[in-house]
């Protein structure tokens, strides 16, 4: 579904990633971590199409995303469910609107969706936030609102940017949870994180592989966590 | 960057969901209906001018092109005999489709404006006119001058061109400083649009990044900006050409005669010119929005 060969990115300066080839399986569970500042987000972005390798291919749904229009970009990302580093939302609208969103951009607003959207919501626990506005959550609220933003097309994958950056201990368990049970959903998972209490929580509870990216490189972890 | 007028009308009717995903801007808002309300209004007097003027420039051409005075000065007892001799000249020259000496009753009108209503023609030396219309081709000037001057010694023939082709030329020029006028504003509209549709671009970054990120397509982001400018286009411009027309309305009242000042306004199915305004507003406010987004757009990831 996404795969990468032998690709490298550079943002002018030197390479930042380089020489990295990735399957992502389908219904596989991957953990993305290196220390700050290492391209996590960089990697991430190059699988939903956000930046183009400066060398190498990323294939998109089996089609090589430089030969891909911004239409296609866009239609692909309907495919892949996105949780960003830095959660943005529409600030004046609600959050049940807000969690519609990649419905509504895609014209497809019909009332079983909508049937869907409420469901979503008390899954995620914001049902009785339905009707706040973006700036009123607090973190938590707001990674679990972009997470259930993130599902609502029933993507093929999801793509989670450090989703427990700002939420406590109790919270990232929760969002956890949530992701694992997408999983077991069949959806394919990728979370970016360089909490290692995490990934060890996870490990308990799903087979996760973990990937690091080290010296530009991209590495199986080892059992050592 | 591809756009058909039933593009723009789908997108006029159809989706203000779009619209809801930019947030509401009072001022800039205001400001640029209140723009496009002013050129509008503006582009109704240089619609009026460019229109009054084009009407000058064509009935004075036409008389131009058309007709001819000769004046036939002679002693009363003459002034018969001069008057048949030209009209016999005027009837065998090439290019002459009619003549026609003036009654009294027509010098009467054509001199009362000088001289009131009781001139008594008959007994004023007054010269005979005989109204000359040209055929097509028409006739040549200098060789009916030579004939005339043969056969007819008191006759005097004014073509009118030479008086009237400067007046007809200014009128002309008029009409097209009118027009040009009508072009620079909308141009201005555009630029205005463009200014405040970058504004409202930049200042809503984070919605256009949000859009994307959910897979919203270029043209839909776009459509958001566009609906909003291209409405706002139109309905300012709509108020600014009742204003204009209204006021153009109320301007003093022509005279039959159509002095140059008095004449300017609409006639007839010239009012309906200006319905023209709002729409071809709302048209530049498309495209200059339409472009000024997919500008925007392509830059972004
Ligand atoms: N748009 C950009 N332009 C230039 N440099 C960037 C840009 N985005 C990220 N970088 C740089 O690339 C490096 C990796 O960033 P990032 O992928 O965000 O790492 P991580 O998510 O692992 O913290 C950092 O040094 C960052 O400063
Ligand atoms: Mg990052």
């Amino acid at each position: 579904m996404i795969e990468l060969d032998n690709v490298a990115y550079s943002y002018g300066g030197g390479e930042l990633l380089s020489g990295i080839t990735f399957d992502m399986q389908p219904g596989s569970f991957h953990f993305l971590t290196g220390p700050s500042g290492s391209g996590k987000t960089t990697f991430l972005k190059l699988c939903y199409g956000a930046l183009v390798p400066t060398a190498g291919h990323v294939r998109l749904f089996d089609r090589d995303v430089r030969g891909m229009t911004r239409d296609d970009i866009a239609m692909a990302r309907r495919r892949v469910g996105v949780v960003h580093q830095d959660v943005q939302f529409l600030d004046h609208l609600p959050v049940a609107d807000n969690v519609a969103l990649p419905l509504t951009v895609s014209g497809r607003t019909k009332i079983d969706e909508l049937a869907n959207l409420k469901e979503l919501l008390s899954w995620v626990g914001l049902k009785s936030r339905a009707d706040a506005l973006p700036p009123e959550l607090s973190g938590g609220e707001r990674q679990r609102a972009a997470l259930a933003r993130a599902v609502i097309m029933s993507p093929d994958v999801i793509l989670a940017d450090e989703p427990t950056g700002n939420v406590d201990w109790e919270m990232s368990q929760r969002l956890l949870r949530l992701l694992v049970e997408l999983n077991k959903m069949g959806k394919t998972i990728m979370i970016a994180t360089h909490d290692l209490a995490l990934i060890r929580a996870a490990k308990t509870q799903v087979q996760a592989r973990v990937l690091r990216i080290a010296n530009r490189q991209l590495q199986l972890a080892g059992a050592d966590l | 960057m591809k756009f058909t007028p039933s593009d723009m009308l789908s997108m006029l009717v159809g989706d203000p969901q779009a619209d809801r995903m930019v947030p509401p801007t009072g001022f800039t808002a205001r400001l640029t209906v209140i723009t496009a309300a002013i050129m509008a209004f503006l582009a109704v007097f240089a619609l009026a001018l460019s229109l009054a003027a084009g009407r000058l420039a064509d009935r004075w051409g036409e008389e131009l092109a058309r007709s001819a005075t000769l004046r036939i000065s002679a002693p009363a007892e003459q002034m018969a005999d001069q008057t048949a001799a030209a009209l016999r000249v005027l009837e065998t020259t090439a290019g002459v489709a009619s003549a026609r000496a003036l009654s009294d009753d027509e010098q009467r009108a054509l001199l009362e404006p000088w001289f009131g209503p009781d001139v008594p023609v008959d007994t004023l030396p007054i010269p005979q006119l005989i109204e000359v219309i040209e055929g097509d081709p028409g006739f040549d000037a200098q060789g009916l001058r030579l004939r005339l001057q043969a056969e007819v010694p008191g006759a005097v023939l004014d073509d009118h061109t030479r008086w009237r082709r400067p007046l007809v030329e200014a009128a002309s020029r008029l009409r097209l400083l009118g027009w040009t006028s009508i072009a620079l504003i909308f141009a201005a509209m555009a630029a205005m649009i463009t200014l405040a549709a970058n504004a409202a671009l930049a200042a809503n970054a984070q919605v256009i990044a949000v859009l994307r990120l959910v897979g919203a397509r270029d043209s839909y982001i776009a459509q958001a900006f566009v609906r909003r400018y291209t409405l706002r286009a139109l309905s300012g411009a709509g108020i600014g050409m009742l204003a204009g027309l209204i006021a153009v309305a109320l301007l003093p009242a022509a005279q039959a005669e159509g002095g140059f000042l008095t004449g300017l306004g609409f006639t007839g199915p010239g009012w309906l010119w200006p319905l023209i305004i709002p729409p071809l507003a709302a048209v530049v406010g498309f495209v200059a929005t339409q472009a000024a987004a997919r500008r925007t757009l392509r830059e972004l990831s």
